[in-house]
């Protein structure tokens, strides 16, 4: 399966690489490099490179290709997927994932993915198996380390990787016992330049941070469990009893996971937060265009939408745009054409906007395109599509936990073609 | 090269940095010392007792080898520390050992007591970590110990243990393949495992080591499917992929029935496609499909394998799984194994993971646009969901382009022309080009568009970048190809554009329509010619290869004007650097040029140059791409991937299924003896024991796996015995016309094969033998409808047009009325194949059956292979072909020779959507012709409408022909009564129909049945307590005996223990809802919900009886 595994940054380094099997020249990179100059963007580099006698398949996750090298068939997603589980681990165990913070680690980041995997094949994935086996650094224990000479092995054995629950590490303790879940909803779409929506859809995960001591087993149930239309678990939860109760039923892991990802179903409409108005003009013949944009609320149900960004990729021939904001601050880019307006909150009785002009290269001609307009924004204490948990009960265990649920609502892939 | 010693220079600047980092050390503060010296001192480090210089000597060793560095000649200083107490420093030594151990193979030996002392330890975890390390040595001298060591872990009590003796052994066959045969042993016994944290382990060494031992798997099958859901994700993808090629070698096709269709609908790309390429392949189509018809002949009409639906119902959940590549591996065994009806849900998930990472999306894209082309339907619904960002990468941009271009068809059309318009929009030029490409394949794929993608890529024309405008050219000359003669306006303006372009492409495709079509624009063409021979030899290659094309073209139209200018290109030709272009102008004016020498040719030199040229034929660069298994590497890149295991194609006859029966009676006492869980040595390989929990579910299992075994075979009796029985008489009639009707076909047709018409007639003899009748009549009649579906018919008795949704169908008959000019095209096509029309459509008048079903019917078949995957969990699968009854409205004797039969063929009724559809079958057993078959004086009850059947002019003796007629029964079973007038006779007949025949399917989730049933309750249920048939316990025969009594589509329902099934009426449209819920001891209730009560009541005796019988 897996054979070696190389680390390149931005700048194109091999800044680390680990074998599996017998060691692979890092000389095969010659040919991520030439497909990494063939693509005019970092995201362009395909993901599976055939080379000669290998195969070359990679991800990017915060600037750092993760390039795997396969010698014979695998299923590609099969790698993909295992990357990015390794990506999530190093941020788990690192906060966060960067060149510096693997190099510093760079033992750490060996003795895991030793433990990942075995002769190229996943062996131990789960965090808190890992966890077990590696203790995640910290600057206490570094400290405690470089004075009592002692290690961030564990010194227990993986008991984890034998138990029936993989996932929960046994003899967990805790004082304050608490579980708390949030309901975060994403709302995509496409609204075409007239304002209507061409597409929109909801997706939603429940993540969830438990620290409960001792092996709970927990049930969540939802009110209108029928707005789930397509759900994947994390494997802690019980299909079986979903399939016949639709009620969630765990052991849950310990600390952070995702407990659940959903599609809301696409018959129920999608309530669509916030409207655009613009106006972006370029006249023949003169070189300066007009750029005009005001946002509103609409279906936000009482609720105040916060964080508001917009972005938007001006066409190549703008030079500079003057613009008025008349809330928040407006950044523009002019090597990458990228306009953002960091707008902030909403508000009902005083619309915030951006108008002004844009300068176009001398003697350019009018852009043919339009440039569109990407909006983020957060509202909380709210999910769109209206789910709501019922209620949560625990089993197995004596104590009473603490239990909080949150919701929140953004924009995902949220688009406004003009 | 450049990058190469780049990183070279590199090496050494990290280095730099990482002693920077370890400067603070106290120990080794010699940070300007030479690397020899540097090495000394992490020696001494490592030979120091203190744990924590030992430790740091590792880690700095480690960041070494982390950065690529080479670390080997630490070796004996490390190895040394392998029995080192501190684990972290042990673990450390491990990472070294394994990296440098096949260069130092001789030092690396000293470590191999130490790891042989850990496999003896008590601990179940450093033995594994011991066998771990063991077999990671790539060291051939202690193969023979690797060998032992993983034959006693795989015999260990720990699963743990076993797990990490399955990892090793693809270790050691990579090492040394020739213990190959010794492996093999292990993995079988090791297959037998009935833990969950084996099973994935083992099948990745079996997929290594011996993927063609499928025979390994049999005894082992089941347990795999059951285990499945519960082993880790990995181990899931493997296990998935592996069990996809186990069945495509063990079960029949699903979809055997729909294969005709397929072809069909193969026949679709081409009707839409150019005429051109159905001409050149229709005789090779004709050959192959007579060869299929033929090995259908053999068939038995399919049954899954309960074997195959396990698998099918187990890998099912995993859609929902977190991990992309398990819900991938799924995808893909669902469309290489579902029947067509179930492959929609994976459509779902597939969609879900669009919203992961763009290297996921990248892959799922890939395969989502190769299912597109088989299986469009599947997808049409999620259409949106590959709607473009702007932010998205390009090259997955290009992938969704590519999925809407193959979703598109006459509905969606407009919709996707008005995305691309913005997409053409977009500031990403290389996916603007893409989307033109996708504008101009869309066109020829759909001829109602096509002027409108034509108009809006002239238009483009205009467009100031010049990559969009080259692409547009190079587009429109494809698109122009297809109807020159309408189009000499834009010719003209794209003659303009030779100014300005410069693409090389574009330039070439102007030249080359110009040349092409130089009749169209006579006074254009001698012009643009001046202009490229000025500007000849600063042009590119093709674009001169198209000058001197363009050049003879006009030479031998218009010679008068360019004669001159032509010799001029020529002449600059043969004096050119490239050999091509010398070369060709060389042969060109040897051909067009009339010389003395020159020989025949040159007379045909207009028919060689001017030839009409085939339109060209854009197509998917996915076509084709499923022969290999999707989801795989080979796939993505549409190259064979080394270690690529072929999909091998479904067998023609089903191997032994016993196979996979695993004998329990020898396992039950060995269980409870092993119960005690003592004992650690055991006799019997293929039955480990263990003491581990998961020991408990094994009785169990193996319980499971009999009666599963058990209810496979009573299933199978089952429905062969049903096939048999209750419908045998109705088959044997149906037959005894079949057969009458084959030979008569075989009469006419000399061309069909004659190996296939003898052993058709023997078992036509063995038919009339009463014993041996059920399994061949069988064969006969599937032989029969597949012939009807190959030929089209609409009413044909083929079940899986029955599953077809009313809305499909008039959305088809839509598209059919709006597509007259694909009239003759068809017409054509019918006459070729008369042979297989003759039993719908009388052959001495072949106008009888108006043109506007014809053509619908075709349509029908044609987009079968799209419709049908719309309606998930269809009975398209489990509905019998014998399901259809025949009834006797005319009999032999009363009819003076003349034998009319009906049936009601389930297929909507084109002309008039209320009405049923009864197909009539007219022999004339009489030694005279038979003249003007008509119907008159039709007696109906109020509120009754009959369409009467086209007149058949003759039916000569001895032939049979058939008609459609229409009746509306207003949802009632009183009996439709007329005449049946010959030239000579009339005779009164009445055509009564059984209440499961005035209902048409309706498709819907189970959601909607609730709901649906819960606003029937009261009055409008009726519920009914019956013990069902000894042969009808199962539900498959349920499916079978509820479909034959009404024509209702089952619903998908969770629960296997009970059936659903839904229809409306045909007039009122009201529900009809049925419910078969299945008790112990073949007890079951049945629910009927209708709106019209009396409907419900009939239904309820009709479906108890066959229930019941």
């Amino acid at each position: 399966m897996i054979h070696s595994l190389f680390l390149i940054n931005a700048s194109g380094d091999i800044f680390l690489e680990k074998h599996w099997k017998s060691v692979v020249s890092r000389s095969v990179c010659d040919y991520f490099f030439e497909a990494q100059e063939r693509a005019t963007e970092p995201e362009n580099v395909p993901p599976v490179i055939s080379t000669p006698h290998h195969y070359l398949i990679s991800v990017l996750r915060h600037r750092i290709y993760f390039v795997a090298v396969i010698q014979s068939e695998v299923p590609p997603l099969f790698v993909i997927e295992f990357l990015h589980r390794v990506v999530d681990t190093f941020q788990d165990y690192f906060g966060v994932c960067t060149e510096a913070a693997i190099k510093d680690n760079v033992v750490v980041v060996y003795e895991l993915l030793e433990e990942m995997l075995d002769n190229g094949f996943p062996l131990a994935t789960e965090s808190n198996i890992l966890k077990e086996l590696i203790k995640p650094p910290t600057i206490l224990r570094t400290m405690v380390n470089t004075i009592t000479g002692s290690t961030n092995v564990g010194e227990q054995l993986p008991t984890g990787q034998l138990s029936v629950v993989p996932w929960r590490r046994t003899g967990v303790k805790y004082t304050n016992n608490e579980a708390y879940f949030d309901v975060v909803e994403e709302i995509d779409a496409i609204i075409d330049k007239s304002g209507s929506t061409i597409t929109a859809e909801i997706q939603g995960v429940i993540d969830a941070c438990v620290k409960l001591t001792g092996m709970p087993d927990l049930t969540l149930s939802f009110m209108n469990p029928r707005l789930l239309d397509d759900v994947s678990f994390h494997p802690c939860v019980r299909f079986k009893r979903w399939e016949a109760e639709r009620i969630l039923s765990f052991i849950p892991p310990d600390g952070n996971f995702r407990l659940l990802s959903y599609h809301v179903s696409s018959q129920n409409l999608v309530a669509i937060p916030v409207y655009v108005k613009h106006n972006i003009t370029f006249r023949e013949g003169s070189s300066q265009g007009r750029f005009d944009l005001t946002l509103g609320p609409k279906q936000t149900m009482g609720k105040a939408v916060e964080s508001v960004l917009v972005s938007s990729q001006l066409p190549r021939g703008v030079l500079n745009a003057n613009l008025n904001p008349s809330q928040g601050t407006y950044t523009f880019d002019p090597v990458t054409k990228l306009l953002t307006w960091d707008v902030g909150k909403i508000n009902p009785q005083k619309l915030p906007s951006l108008k002004g002009t844009m300068n176009l290269q001398a003697g350019a001609s009018k852009p043919d395109e339009n440039p569109t307009i990407n909006i983020q924004f957060k509202i909380q204490q709210m999910a769109i599509s209206g789910l709501k948990v019922n209620r949560l009960d625990m089993y197995g265990e004596k104590y009473k936990p603490f239990k909080g649920i949150k919701y929140m609502t953004k924009a995902g892939k949220f688009q406004v073609r003009t | 090269m450049s990058a190469s010693s780049a990183f070279n220079d590199d090496k050494g600047g990290s280095s730099s940095v990482g002693e920077a980092e370890y400067a603070y050390d106290p120990v080794s503060g010699k940070i300007f010392s030479s690397d020899y010296n540097r090495h000394d001192d992490l020696k001494e480090m490592l030979d120091s007792n203190k744990d924590s210089l030992k430790l740091e000597a590792m880690k700095r060793i480690v960041a070494m080898i982390a950065r690529g560095k080479n670390a080997s000649d630490l070796f004996p200083a490390v190895v040394k520390n392998v029995a080192c107490k501190n684990i972290e420093v042990k673990k450390l030594v491990y990472v070294y050992l394994v990296r440098y151990a096949e260069e130092q193979q001789d030092l690396a030996l000293l470590s191999i007591s130490t790891f042989q002392r850990g496999l003896k330890d008590p601990n179940q975890l450093i033995r594994a970590s011991a066998l771990r390390v063991l077999s990671s040595i790539r060291v051939t001298i202690i193969v023979p110990i690797m060998m032992l060591a993983i034959k006693e872990a795989a015999s260990d009590m720990s699963p743990y243990v076993r797990k990490t003796a399955a990892h090793a052994i693809p270790k050691l066959y990579s090492l040394d393949p020739e213990q190959k045969d010794q492996l093999i042993e292990v993995i079988e016994k090791l297959l037998a495992d009935k833990t969950t944290l084996v099973a994935g382990s083992v099948v990745m060494a079996f997929e290594e080591v011996c993927p063609e031992r499928i025979d390994l798997i049999h005894k082992n099958y089941r347990k795999l499917c059951n285990l499945l859901i519960d082993v880790e994700e990995w181990g899931q993808v493997v296990i998935i992929n592996m069990l996809t090629r186990y069945a495509r070698t063990q079960f029949l096709n699903p979809n055997i029935n729909e294969s005709l269709l397929e072809e069909g609908s193969g026949g679709d790309k081409t009707f839409y496609g150019s005429d051109e390429d159905e001409d050149e392949d229709d005789d090779e189509k004709e050959k192959e499909k007579k060869a299929e018809a033929a090995a259908m002949a053999k068939r038995k009409p399919y049954v899954m394998d309960p074997d195959h639906r396990l698998l099918l119902r187990n890998t099912k959940p995993l859609l929902q799984s977190r991990n992309a590549a398990v819900v991938m591996a799924v995808a893909q065994l669902y469309f290489h194994l579902a029947p067509k009806a179930e492959v929609g849900v994976i459509a779902k998930a597939l969609v879900r993971l669009l919203r992961s990472h763009s290297e996921v999306q990248f892959v799922v894209l890939q395969n989502v646009a190769t299912m597109t082309i088989k299986r469009r339907g599947m997808f049409e619904p999620y259409l949106k969901s590959f709607y473009i960002r702007s932010t998205d990468p390009t090259q997955i941009k290009v992938l969704k382009l590519e999925v809407l271009t193959n979703l598109a068809n006459e509905t969606n059309i407009s919709t996707i022309l008005r995305e691309f318009q913005t997409y053409i929009k977009s500031m990403d030029k290389d996916f603007v080009a893409a989307t033109i490409q996708a504008i101009g394949r869309c066109a020829t794929n759909i001829g109602e568009v096509r002027d409108t993608c034509l108009n809006g890529l002239v238009q483009l024309l205009s467009n100031r970048d010049e990559l969009v405008v080259a692409e547009s050219v190079v587009v429109i000359k494809k698109l122009l190809q297809m109807q020159p003669e309408k189009h000499s306006d834009i010719i003209k303006h794209m003659a303009k554009l030779t100014d300005n372009i410069q693409v090389p492409m574009a330039r070439a495709s102007i030249l080359w329509l110009i040349g092409e079509y130089c009749e169209h624009v006579p006074k254009i063409a001698p012009d643009v010619l001046r202009k490229m021979a000025k500007s000849f030899t600063n042009e590119e290659d093709i674009v001169k290869l198209q000058i001197i094309n363009l050049a003879a073209k006009l030479y031998l139209t218009n010679s008068k004007q360019t004669k001159l200018l032509t010799q001029y290109v020529l002449n600059l030709a043969k004096y050119d650097q490239n050999y091509d272009i010398r070369d060709r102008a060389r042969f060109i004016r040897q051909l067009i040029v009339p010389t003395e020498k020159s020989g025949a040719l040159s007379k045909y030199a207009k028919k060689l140059f001017l030839a009409l040229k085939p339109a060209p034929v854009l197509e998917s660069p996915f076509k084709d791409r499923d022969h290999f298994q999707l989801g795989s590497l080979s796939h993505l890149l549409n190259a064979k991937a080394g270690g690529y295991q072929e999909l091998p194609d479904w067998p023609e006859a089903a191997p032994d299924p016993s196979v996979r029966n695993v004998e329990v009676k020898e396992s039950v006492p060995e269980w409870t003896k092993c119960s005690s869980r003592e004992k650690r040595k055991e006799k019997k390989v293929e039955k480990p024991f263990y003491s581990d929990s998961e020991g408990e579910s094994g009785p169990t299992e193996s319980a499971d796996s009999e009666s599963d075994s058990a209810t496979a075979s009573d299933s199978r009796s089952g429905s062969e015995e049903s096939g048999s029985g209750s419908e045998s008489e109705s088959e044997e009639d149906s037959e005894s016309e079949e057969e009458e009707e084959e030979k008569k076909s075989k009469k006419k047709e000399l061309k069909k094969p004659v190996q296939e018409s003898e052993s058709e007639q023997s078992s036509e003899e063995e038919d009339r033998k009463p014993e041996k009748k059920s399994k061949q009549q069988k064969s006969d009649s599937e032989s029969e409808s597949d012939e009807d579906e190959e030929s089209e018919s609409e009413s044909s008795p083929s079940e899986s047009e029955d599953s077809e949704s009313e809305a499909e169908v008039k959305k088809k008959k839509k598209v059919a009325e709006s597509k007259p000019p694909s009239k003759p095209v068809k017409k054509e096509k019918k006459e070729m194949s008369l042979l297989d029309l003759d039993d719908f459509e009388p052959a001495p008048s072949p106008q009888v059956t108006p043109v506007n079903t014809l053509l619908s019917n075709s349509l029908v078949t044609d987009l079968e292979g799209l419709s049908l995957s719309d309606s998930v969990l269809s009975p398209a699968t489990i509905a019998p072909s014998s399901a259809l009854k025949n009834y006797e409205l005319l009999h032999r004797i009363t009819g003076e020779g003349l034998t009319v039969e009906y049936c009601f063929s389930r297929q909507p009724f084109s002309p008039d959507a209320n009405m049923v559809a009864v197909q009539l079958q007219f022999t004339n057993n009489s030694s005279s012709d038979t003249k003007s078959l008509h119907m008159e004086d039709v007696k109906l009850q109020s509120g009754m409408r009959v369409k009467e059947f086209p007149e058949i002019e003759l039916l000569p003796a001895g032939e049979t022909a058939s008609a459609v007629m229409g009746i509306d029964f207003c949802d009632s079973t009183q009996a439709a009564n007329f005449q049946l007038c010959t030239h000579t006779k009339k005779f009164f007949v009445s055509i009564q129909p059984p209440v499961g025949e005035l209902m048409r399917t309706v498709f819907l989730t189970e959601n909607e049945f609730k709901k649906e049933q819960g606003q029937l309750m009261g009055m409008n249920e009726i519920t009914e307590k019956l013990t069902l048939d000894a042969r009808c316990r199962n539900e498959h025969a349920i499916v079978q005996r509820v479909t034959a009594a009404a024509n209702l589509s089952r619903v998908p329902c969770g629960s296997d223990k009970e059936c659903r099934f839904a229809g409306r009426t045909v007039t009122s449209s009201s529900l009809v809802l049925v419910t078969v819920a299945t008790r112990e001891e073949g007890a079951a209730q049945l629910t009927v919900n209708c709106e019209k009560m009396v409907i419900g009541t009939m239904l309820v005796k009709d479906i108890l009886l066959a229930l019941t019988q």
